[in-house]
Formats: structure tokens, sequence, C-alpha cells
């Protein structure tokens, strides 16, 4: 039988403080599996982005953490504005931040990337009004 | 030595199962079983919380005592910056230093002296090694052990330095052999210690084989019987102080980063805190600092809690003794070579796995997670563990059951009284069956 842990959180919309509080959760747990320490890293940095995203663009939503022994996957879900250009997003430095986040030392315009640059693959299904699903896949 | 020795111990004649201290304990090393506090000491990192938390002093700190002076022909009494922090109106650190020899010892070296060389070597270390920035200090033993059971992706940016303590221990006793003409194993190195993971690193170092410390006293200890001395000595003292303002801020938070003359670093204390920091520098959070000083105590290693003094004033002590001295007495030209560097890497421990493979893991983390929807979610440690999680991770591990949790144990008795009433009623229900069964003959 091949066991599969599944994880569901809730991003509470404009909650900076408690924005990451997923991903540390996550990343405690992947230490408690042994998982290498370089492959928990990488999803606590990617994660971390997301969830930042998440409360950034949309308010909030879910994040569903789906961990087998041979990957991790992530799927973020929100309701928010979704995003118009992904090509532009994926741009490092391109922000659509506001400035008041900006500010916080948040919005430099590098979640998506760095999204894609520490996950082995990044689908994003967005849709303007509706809100946007991002995948990331993590190979063991 | 075992590779997880701890000087963190518990007097359990003085233990009353209170969970005070499962409470503070930062890595959770800590459960009440049958009444008595027990440590896991492959988490424990000799932080010290649980002493100064326990009301009923049963965690204790072991170290040696003072007739360990006996043991050798010339003792050397290596004293720590924070020791200075600890007195009241001291405007001379000789004064510290010649009681310290009244007392018994034949010498002292101020672990201050070798800290300048440390920050010497470390200067050297960060600028040629921007590769590893940032580069964490190894200082304090907590923190080392800490990252060690924990952040295995940090590892590789401890700064691979001996402490200061160890090389004055290195100089202090080539000096003395030099001095006395007696072997090296006749001369004893005694470590005035702060804190018990000191003690700790002292026995079983990180990152080095052996240690040349051969001993450690508390400050604690020491302070009252160095006072009276003290005040025989005041007068005139001998000059035996060889440190200058760096080798003397070690002794609080910043006083390493500040010596290493950058601007570029962050210095953070208090065991909470530099989790936090520690969590986020694995995450990247921090980019472009060139160094990170961690100490697990609030104050810096006056706060330790083997020391006297509120920290906070102690740090105002240490500040008022180092204005006038020269910023730096010590540097390499004694050359302390590779005796100062690491000789045996830090591995890491994967102390907090739950399970043998991968898929073991996620099978009993599937079961904590269920087990956590049982538990009601107040934390109240009356289970013995600190939180529910920690229960349910007790439970997978096979260390505690179910109805540990006192809230769980309510229901299953209610049930089981449920249950037995229920077999009242039907055995009841059958007695009348049989007495119609009688009746209608
Ligand atoms: S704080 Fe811990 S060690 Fe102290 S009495 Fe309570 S349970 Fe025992
Ligand atoms: S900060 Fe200093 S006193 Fe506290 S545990 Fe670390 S080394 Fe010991």
């Amino acid at each position: 039988m091949s066991e599969v842990l599944r994880l569901q959180y809730h991003i509470s919309n404009s909650d900076f403080t408690r924005a990451g509080e997923a991903s540390s959760d996550v990343k405690r747990k992947l230490k408690q599996m042994g998982v290498d320490p370089k492959v928990v890293r990488r999803v606590a940095i990617a994660m971390y982005e997301g969830e930042i995203n998440m409360v950034i663009h949309a308010e909030g939503g879910q994040i569903e953490v789906i961990i087998n022994k041979s990957e991790i996957k992530m799927i973020l879900s929100d309701n928010g504005p979704g995003i118009p250009d992904i090509d532009k997003a994926m741009e490092e430095g391109y922000s659509t931040a506001p400035d008041n986040i900006r500010t916080l030392g948040f919005g430099a315009g590098m979640g998506l990337p760095n999204m894609k640059k520490y996950s082995d693959s990044l689908k994003i299904d967005t849709k303007i009004g509706v809100g946007t699903k991002v995948t990331m896949v993590v190979k063991m | 030595m075992d590779k997880f020795f701890n000087s963190v111990r518990l007097n359990s004649d003085l233990c009353k199962g209170c969970i005070n201290c499962i409470k503070r304990c930062p890595t959770e090393a800590i459960r009440v079983r049958n009444g008595k506090a027990v440590i896991t000491k492959e988490f424990c990192i000799d932080c010290g919380e649980c002493i100064r938390i326990c009301p009923h002093h049963a965690k204790v700190a072991i170290y040696d005592q003072l007739d360990l002076l006996k043991k050798y022909e010339y003792t050397i009494a290596l004293p720590a910056p924070s020791l200075y922090g600890q007195f009241h109106n001291l405007e001379d650190i000789n004064i510290v230093l010649c009681a310290l020899k009244r007392m018994g010892f034949d010498d002292v070296y101020e672990v201050g002296g070798a800290a300048e060389v440390v920050s010497e070597l470390s200067r050297d270390y960060i600028k040629k090694h921007r590769e590893k920035w940032p580069i964490i200090s190894t200082a304090c033993p907590s923190v080392v052990r800490l990252i060690r059971v924990r952040f295995p992706n940090l590892i590789e940016h401890l700064l691979p330095i001996r402490a200061p303590v160890d090389i004055a221990a290195v100089l202090a006793k080539r000096k003395a052999m030099k001095e006395t003409g007696l072997p090296k194993d006749r001369i004893g190195a005694i470590f005035i210690s702060p804190c018990p993971a000191k003690v700790t690193a002292a026995k079983n170092p990180l990152g080095n084989q052996r240690s040349e410390i051969d001993g450690t006293f508390a400050m604690k200890e020491i302070y009252p019987v160095l006072l009276p001395y003290m005040k025989e000595v005041c007068k005139q003292p001998e000059e035996l102080a060889i440190s200058g303002k760096i080798g003397i801020s070690w002794g609080s938070t910043g006083g390493e980063a500040g010596g290493l003359l950058i601007d570029n670093y962050l210095a953070a204390d208090g065991i909470e805190n530099v989790i936090n920091v520690l969590e986020d520098i694995e995450d990247q959070k921090f980019e472009h600092l060139e160094f990170i000083e961690l100490n697990a105590c609030n104050g810096g290693c006056v706060g330790g809690v083997l020391t006297v003094e509120n920290p906070y004033l102690a740090k105002v002590k240490l500040k008022r003794l180092r204005k006038y001295l020269p910023v730096a007495c010590n540097h390499l030209e004694q050359p302390v070579g590779k005796e100062a560097l690491w000789d045996k890497p830090i591995e890491f421990e994967p102390v907090f796995e739950l399970g043998e493979s991968i898929e073991e893991s996620i099978a009993k983390i599937a079961k904590v997670e269920e087990l956590i929807e049982k538990f009601p979610g107040l934390d109240c440690g009356c289970c013995g563990a600190p939180t529910c999680k920690a229960l349910a991770e007790d439970i997978v591990r096979g260390v505690a059951k179910e109805t540990d949790c006192i809230h769980v144990l309510r229901q299953y008795i209610h049930k089981l009284s449920n249950d037995l009433s229920m077999l009242d009623l039907n055995q009841g229900g059958l007695k009348n069956e049989n007495r119609k069964g009688t009746d209608s003959e």
C-alpha cells in the first residue's frame, strides 16, 4: 500500500502575521519524515512565497498538500482577481503589489519566479475575476 | 563519550510533576510520566530554560566541585567575560582575577583574551568565505546543538572556529608548561561557566575530538567564594588582565558580532527568538547578511542560568568596565594555527524523525493528524506532554497512549458507564422475562 498524507490549510485574508504558518507546519512535518533537508527547504520557500501571494493578491484561500514517497504536491487555490498576464508575472522583479504592501518588504516581484525556481513543476490556472489555482510539485 | 551527553538533569526527589518545565522547553524534550519529569536527552540542548522555570528547583545542572583543584599540580582559572558583570561597583577586572588566584588557582587566563583571537580569525574567515554567508556564530553550544538536530541546512554556515574558552585553555596550558616545566597532564585548566551548555561542550565538544578544558565551575558557586578575597586584594591588585573592549564585549549579546567590525550582521538572543531566526534563515528570508550571532540566553551569556546578576544590569556593568580599555589587546602573534579550527565536522542528527523510512513516517504523521482530531486542543499539559500534538506524536512513537489525555479518558469512562447501565438494563429485562415465564406457569 502506498502511503499518502493529505494536509489542508486555510489561509486567512491579509493577515501578514500569520502568513507562513502553513509552510512552517509542512516544513516541520517533512523534517519529521526524514525528507532530504534540501528538498524540505525548497518546499518551504516555494510554499511560503505562494502563501504570501495569496495574502497579498487574493485575500487568502486554501492550500492542499499531498505527500507521498516520491513527491510533494502543493495546490494553492484562491478566489482572487486572477493573473492577467502570467508571462509578465513570471518575470523577476515584476510586481502588481500595492504600495502599502511593498513598504512592508513584500511584493518585490519574486513570488512566482521563486516558486518556479524552487519547484520541479509549476502550473497556473487562472481566470480573471474568478480565482487562481497554482499547482507546484517538488520531487523527493 | 555518549554523543548525547547532557548536563541538565532532574533531581527527582524534588520534582512535583507540576508540568511547568514541559511547557517551557523549546525542543519539547520533557514529559511528565508517573508524576515525575523525564528529559529525552537526544532532544535536550542544555539551554537551561527548565532550570529557570522550575518552581521546586528540581532541574539542576551538573558541574565540577571545588575540590577538583586538588587533582592537578598547577591550576589555571579561565573566567568567562560574563563573570565580571556579576559584581557591584567593580572598577578593575584585575580584582576578580587576583581573587581567583587567592581562592586557590595558580594562574588565570581570561577567556576574553582568547575571544579577541577568535574575533580576528573570524574576520578573516568571513572575508574568505563569501559563499557561506551568512556565517553563523558557534560560541553558544546550545545554538550549535539546536542546529545540529533541527536545522541541517544551516550546518554548512557554522563558523568552524573553536569557542574562545577552548582556545583559552590551549593558550593557558602552553604558557603554564613553559613557565613551570610541568607536563600537560599535571596542569588543570578550569572554566568558570555561565551555563550548563558550556559544561556539556567542555566534556563533549561539538566540532572537536577533545577539549583542553579539564573542568567547569559554575559562576554562581564561585561568586560567594570570591567576594571576601576581592575585598582583600582590592587595594593593589596584580596586573593580570589581558583583554580589551572586544574581549569583554563577548559577555553579552552583540559583542561577538561587534568585534568583527562589520555592519552587516544580526544578533539575536533568547532561545525562542533564536529558533525563529534560524527558521527564517533556513527559508532564505534574510539575504545579504555576513554574520549571525545567536545566544540562547536573554542578554547573551550574562543571562546564563548559572549566573547570579540580572542580565541587563550585568550588561551595563560590562559596558562600564570596558570603557577605558583599548579596543583589543590580543592578536595572532602567538600562532594558534590548526588548534583554533574544528577538527571534526558537525553532522546532522535527525533525532526528531518519526519513522525509519519515508513511507513509515508518512503513515505515522497521518496517524498523528487523526489523533489530534480526538484531542480537545487545549494543550493543558495534564497528559504530561506539552501540547496535544506532542502527545499524538508520543503515541505514534509508542511511548504514550490515548487515554493519557484526561479528556479522552473522561469520554471513555462516560461511554463505559453508559455501556454498563445498558448492560444492567438488558439484564434487568432478561430477569423480567424469566419472571414472566415463571408467572405464566
Ligand atoms: S517544573 Fe518540571 S522538574 Fe520542576 S517540579 Fe515541575 S515537573 Fe518537576
Ligand atoms: S548564551 Fe551563553 S550562557 Fe547562554 S547557553 Fe549560550 S553560551 Fe551558555
